[in-house]
């Protein structure tokens, strides 16, 4: 039965032709491949939460008298959109959990390209021929912190509205065409006429996912075309991949891995309450609370704001606002250094030639600093996006939190960049620090002594041949012809340190 | 699998590398079953925990640990259970010779030739019919989408003579705003507007540094700022009444109210904007006039002014 419906789908697809390839592609053994695998499961888990909660979102800014079950909310005015993620989030059964995921799936969606993309950085993975890949990566990386932004903005709370208030403010900062933009994408000055959290609504559910998709689809395929980068080691080459082949190694593990990245965001979901929108109430535009922060991959942009000294540009007759240089200049800078760092880098160390071997971060020092420097610059802000709360829990003054947020964020990476430098030195200096450990063969020699000699990593594969030893005189134990050994050749697991 | 090896030579399936990794596949599969029976379990407690509308904790807590063994299963099948490799594939360099591009290019021009041959008139109107749409598809994509600015980002609702009004709709009488305290007012015609939001404070006559030309705007110790933070538009809703500052919760920029709202710490660049106002003859707080500059956040066409 399944043979003559797998005959009758091969003969009208060909799978056989080909399909042995996919079936053989082979995925290097690495820890840091997983992660870029923890963004694609979790942006399933995304996809699967997310449609459970259109079901029963209602994009809307009608204002209506709340009078569901959550007693402290009753009889206020809210938008349907607050509404309707109230009710689902008490009347829709487990639709507290699939919204729970859902934010919380975001959060880790973002992350893992965030340290996927670093470990690319690191390892040059974006090297030739990549460089394109990079760039597709990058624009996934902004898409994604776009979407999760618009996702938490839709619940027309008063966190996220006080934080679409500010993305106007943006919006309107832009020289230019910066009033127009605004007005345009809001219908006219904020609030708008009610148009932005529907707007907000089909770019974060339609169109963006659409595009992320898109865009997820040719970062993949480029993979499948390029193959795997690997890293150094027995057996490795630039012209060969070693690994796990698709099946059904890879395939046994991968599948587990969604399931545990799903079943980890479910298990957070559960116990680990986010975004408790009841508790903020609805938008009022008159209302702020205090410790305002947005989710965690926006918070350098609100250090940012933060710690930006009180500066604006005053030309005759035009302006340029202050938030257009932290929240506009800042990422704009930084993105499009990230779009052009394969092509500056080949350019500077002239390197232009094909690698699929990766580098060990310690072996490119600069590059490392570098990375390590910009990624410090982005932590003080991240950790500046908190200054009202430090200065609140550790009884110091807000001015004081705030310069010292100026300073270091100007400091930190400065002191990084050498620290970061010096340890890559270091490291090089020590050839066997960190290696992956390896059996020793110890052979005894005639005089007494002891000599270790590195085994082969893997056992039965044919890989470097390493020198043969000089062992001067063999001990022969018995007089057994088949005895004719080394005497004590013994295999230790022994660290290579 | 990978039957042969990067320079072809067919590696045998008894090769060691076909070895199941486990050292002890017995006890691999055993562990296996094991992770898969406990999903089994906690798949089940999901069902019943949604059949009996359990709780948060009970749904996820069974169907996250359900997901969770499921997993590690699998994983646990893929790590010890399967070939323990490791297998090669070979790769073939991205680069190509110049005589593959030659090829190409050569076919795409000799046959783009055919194509387009004396048809540049064809071309050009074709590009022109392009070029045409995507000016006119610009309109419903962007222009369609809001009003202009126009002089949206210069006025609110305020008008002169207009009451100023609490968010429940109650007029302002001097009499509702002790000595340190503080209300948000609108104008009566625009209550909770998110322009309009305007923060009356009530200061020790003399207490404060008037500018000049704004002697008449605070009666009697009364003053009014436009509550959007002139950063990033956020409302400055904290008023601490010992210091005299305003404080925006978002990036925490100050505005001292003694000495006309100026900001004294923070991002903000620029004052509030005060609102005149007058006391009728009734006690009611009314305006003067409107504001006499654009309120919130800069804005490109706002001039250099401070």
């Amino acid at each position: 039965m399944i043979e003559g419906l797998w005959n009758w789908i091969d003969n009208r697809l060909a799978i056989s032709r080909g399909g042995r390839h996919m079936l053989n592609k082979i995925f290097p053994d690495h820890w840091s491949f997983m992660i870029g695998e923890i963004a694609l499961y979790s942006l399933v888990v995304l996809l699967a939460t997310g449609v459970f909660l259109t079901l029963y979102f209602v994009p809307s800014e009608h204002q209506v008298i709340y009078s569901g079950p959550v007693l402290s909310l009753r009889g206020l005015h809210v938008s349907e959109a607050f509404e309707s993620t109230v009710n689902m989030s008490f009347v829709v059964r487990g639709g507290l959990l699939m919204r729970q995921m859902h934010h919380w799936s975001a959060n880790i969606f973002v992350g893992s390209i965030v340290v996927h993309m670093l470990r690319v950085f690191f390892t040059g993975g974006f090297r030739r021929p990549r460089e394109v890949n990079w760039m597709v990566g990058t624009t996934l990386m902004i898409l994604a912190i776009f979407n999760g932004f618009l996702g938490y903005s839709l619940p027309d709370d008063l966190v996220s509205g006080t934080g679409i208030r500010i993305a106007f403010s943006i919006l309107e900062s832009v020289p230019l065409v910066g009033s127009y933009l605004a007005t345009f994408l809001f219908g006219g000055a904020f609030p708008g006429n009610g148009v932005i959290i529907p707007r907000f609504f089909i770019l974060h559910v339609l169109i963006l996912p659409l595009v992320i998709l898109g865009l997820l689809g040719a970062h993949l395929g480029m993979l499948v075309r390029h193959k795997h980068t690997q890293f150094p080691g027995p057996g490795r080459r630039e012209d060969n991949v070693v690994g796990t082949p698709m099946f059904p190694g890879f395939i046994a593990k991968t599948t587990g891995f969604l399931f545990l990245v799903t079943g980890i965001t479910a298990l957070l979901g559960a116990f680990v309450q986010i975004n408790p929108i009841w508790l903020y109430g609805a938008y009022v535009p008159f209302h702020v609370s205090y410790a305002v922060q947005p989710d965690w991959y926006m918070g350098w942009l609100d250090g940012a704001l933060r710690v930006m000294p009180s500066w604006e540009l005053h030309l005759p007759g035009h302006m340029i606002p202050n938030v257009f240089f932290p929240a506009v200049l800042l990422p704009g800078v930084t993105f499009n250094l990230l779009y052009a760092w394969p092509i500056l880098e080949a350019k500077i160390t002239g390197d232009t030639a094909e690698h699929h071997l990766l580098d060990r971060p310690r072996d490119r020092p600069i590059r490392t600093a570098i990375g390590s420097a910009v990624l410090a610059f982005y932590f003080v802000l991240f950790g500046a996006s908190a200054t009202d709360v430090l200065a609140h829990y550790l009884s110091i003054s807000l001015n004081t939190v705030l310069l010292d947020f100026r300073i270091l964020c100007l400091v930190i990476p400065a002191l990084v960049f050498p620290i970061a430098y010096k340890i890559c030195k270091e490291l090089q200096a020590d050839p066997t620090g960190g290696k992956r450990k390896v059996h020793n063969t110890v052979i005894r020699r005639e005089h007494g002594g002891y000599e270790s000699i590195p085994n082969s990593e893997y056992v039965g594969y044919k890989v470097e041949e390493f020198a043969p030893v000089e062992v001067d005189h063999v001990v022969v134990v018995d007089d057994d012809e088949e005895a004719k050994e080394p005497a004590g050749v013994f295999q230790i697991p022994r660290r290579n340190s | 699998m990978s039957d042969h090896s990067s320079n072809g030579t067919p590696v045998p399936t008894d090769a060691p590398q076909f070895e199941v990794a486990a050292r002890n596949p017995l006890r691999a599969e055993k562990m296996t079953a094991a992770l898969f029976l406990l999903s089994v379990a906690s798949f089940a407690g999901f069902g019943a925990a949604y059949w009996q509308n359990g709780s948060n904790f009970w749904l996820g807590g069974t169907l996250g640990f359900g997901m969770s063994f499921f997993g590690a299963g699998f994983v646990a099948w893929g790590k010890y259970l399967m070939p323990r490799g490791p297998f090669e594939e070979p790769r073939a360099m991205m680069e190509t010779t110049p005589e593959e591009q030659k090829a190409l290019i050569d076919d795409f021009a000799s046959r783009g030739k055919v194509a387009v041959k004396r048809r540049g008139f064809i071309v050009g109107v074709m590009a022109l019919a392009g070029g045409i749409f995507s000016i006119v598809a610009l309109f419903p994509l962007l222009r369609s989408l809001g009003p202009l600015p126009k002089n949206a980002f210069y006025t609110t609702p305020w008008r002169k003579d207009a009451y100023l009004t609490q968010s429940d709709g109650r007029r302002v009488a001097v009499s509702d705003v002790p000595i340190g305290s503080f209300v948000t007012v609108f104008p009566q015609n625009d209550v909770g507007g998110a322009l309009s939001q305007t923060i009356l404070i009530h200061v020790q006559d003399g207490a404060i540094i008037t500018k000049p030309g704004r002697e008449t705007w605070g009666p009697d110790g009364y003053v009014a700022y436009s509550k959007v933070c002139t950063h990033s538009g956020c409302p400055v809703g904290l008023y601490e009444q010992l210091t005299g500052l305003l404080l925006c919760p978002c990036h925490q920029s100050m505005f001292l109210v003694a000495k006309g709202a100026e900001p004294i710490f923070g991002p903000a660049p620029r004052p509030l904007p005060q609102l005149p106002l007058y006391v009728d003859d009734s006690g009611y707080l009314r305006a003067q006039t409107g504001y006499d500059e654009p309120i919130g956040p800069g804005f490109w066409e706002r001039g250099g002014t401070l």
